[in-house]
């Protein structure tokens, strides 16, 4: 069964987290597998209805800075066995991803990339154009100049990772609430005391903002302040066709990436620079536009010929949780005991969830410090320690 | 013959069977019912089966027909082809919404 509680919310909590996607539910599993009771998550919507239900489903170890490699390959050896973990069937396949480039100029970032990926033994290899053809053969290859592909990269499926992670949840003992919004934060004496939502409120010293694009408003309700910028980015299916395309392809010039899903279908988006980097959740606007529709379509068919005839079914738009360096935001802030944020992850939290949530409830159960999580956190911004990736797409 | 056997989706062969079970299971919402089952996510994009499972998940939780949340509409009305898409010119941005949500 999955959680679905009604009713009024519990009036004490050692946790409460903000937000049902990949990033909350995994982090309020593992918190009560370190032994956490009384755990609550709470949900505005329904489970994976925000960003994590809108995403694209990839998970790729090609980066060009080494901790998102490392970081990224833990996220795949969890992937790998989520199935057998959680017990419920993730859609997890590793058809690869393809990079490809039509720039020169790329050429020696990718083999860059490739050499250092290679040293932290992924085995990602650099591909001539025509090479492409054996991965999938019937690319258009007449303006590519080259590419990387790692046979290990792959996809699941959002919708259930989530719910494989809703029930486990359950039968750990964490309540998760839906359809119930957070209405404020209550700290004093730098301690978090309160959680207020329209169904009552929880008293708890554990706040763990993993509200994606709302993160930046949840974060608001306690004075801290993010960096992060809310993007528009927009994503679509077609009909389902019999397999044909084993990996994901993704372009690092105009940003289209596209994959079949288990069920056959070509999922798929592509980057918008008309896109502005919104501040307030009130301008947040998803309703998907015609402009996607063609851009895609126009992409699609010059990359993919054969997809010409293939018919769209629906589109929709979601929103990415974007930092300046690209990367998420992990740890809590100085000066405000209880409070935590697993946010800014900028389109790569249904890829890093699984990772960064296992260590965060880590360190948030045992107060351990955790090099990754010191790396990411929000004071980077301040003393200018950012390391960003160039492979940041779609 | 049970009724659990008559399809309700019949572009993605979803029985009310496989319906009321997603149901128990905590799939509670047309929304998380058309993911979990696929109904809805055919050929007709729901248009011949969304208001029936609205109504029976009416009766599953014993509400008026009128309380149960419809999903999103998701364009295009009609499956498109990439190649027509692709015939179009581009909109210029932040133009043209028409879906909500």
């Amino acid at each position: 069964m999955i959680p679905l509680s009604s009713g009024p919310v519990p009036a004490t909590a050692d946790a409460v987290i903000i937000g049902g996607g990949v990033n909350g539910l995994v982090t309020a599993r593992e918190l009560a597998a370190e032994g956490m009771k009384n755990v609550v998550i709470l949900e505005k919507n329904y489970i994976g209805s925000g960003s994590t239900g809108r995403c694209g489903g990839g998970i790729r170890q090609q980066w060009t800075t080494e901790e998102n490699i490392r970081l990224a390959q833990e996220s795949v050896e969890l992937y790998e066995n989520m199935s057998a973990d959680l017990g419920y069937q993730v859609f997890f396949r590793q058809g690869g991803y393809l990079m490809i480039t039509e720039s020169e100029d790329d050429l020696p970032a990718l083999r860059d990339a490739v050499e250092l990926q290679n040293r932290c033994d992924v085995p990602t290899e650099f591909l001539q154009p025509e090479e492409c053809l054996k991965i999938v053969p019937d690319l258009d290859i007449s303006n590519l100049k080259g590419a990387t592909f790692c046979p290990k990269d792959g996809t699941a499926y959002p919708f259930a990772v989530v719910w494989g992670y809703a029930r486990a949840c359950h039968r750990a003992g964490v309540k998760t609430f839906i359809r119930t919004r957070v209405t404020g934060i209550t700290a004093d004496d730098g301690k978090i005391r309160k959680v207020h939502t329209d169904r009552g409120d929880i008293a708890t010293e554990r706040v763990i903002n993993c509200a994606g694009p709302w993160a930046r408003a949840m974060a608001a309700m306690v004075g801290v302040q993010l960096p992060n910028k809310q993007e528009r980015h927009e994503i679509m299916v077609s009909e389902s066709l019999k397999p044909f395309l084993d990996p994901m392809v993704i372009s690092i010039t105009n940003g289209i990436y596209f994959s079949q899903s288990l069920r056959g279908e070509i999922v798929g988006g592509i980057g918008d620079p008309a896109e502005p980097g919104l501040e307030d959740p009130a301008l947040f606007d998803t309703r998907s536009q015609l402009r996607f529709a063609v851009r895609f379509a126009k992409a699609l068919v010059r990359h993919y010929p054969r997809a010409a005839q293939v018919r769209m079914m629906r589109q929709w738009a979601g929103m990415y949780d974007v930092t300046p360096d690209h990367r998420p935001i992990l740890g809590g802030v100085p000066g405000l005991e209880g409070y935590y944020h697993i946010c800014g992850f900028s389109g790569h939290g249904f890829m890093l969830g699984p990772v960064t949530g296992r260590r965060m409830a880590r360190h948030i159960a045992t107060g351990e410090a955790d090099d990754i999580i010191t790396s990411l956190s929000l004071d980077r911004f301040a003393k200018g320690d950012l390391k960003p990736d160039a492979f940041v797409v779609g | 013959m049970s009724k659990a056997k008559i399809f309700l989706c019949r572009c993605e062969d979803v029985t009310l069977g496989e319906f009321r079970e997603a149901y128990t299971e905590g799939f509670t919402e047309l929304e998380s019912l058309k993911r979990y089952t696929g109904v809805g996510t055919g050929f007709c994009q729901g248009k011949g089966c969304l208001s029936e499972a609205a109504g029976e998940l009416a009766v599953l939780r014993n509400i008026p027909a009128g309380e149960v949340r419809l999903t999103n509409i998701r364009p295009p009305a009609e499956p498109l082809t990439f190649a027509q898409l692709a015939a179009l010119e581009v909109p210029a941005a932040s133009d043209d919404t028409e879906d909500k949500s």
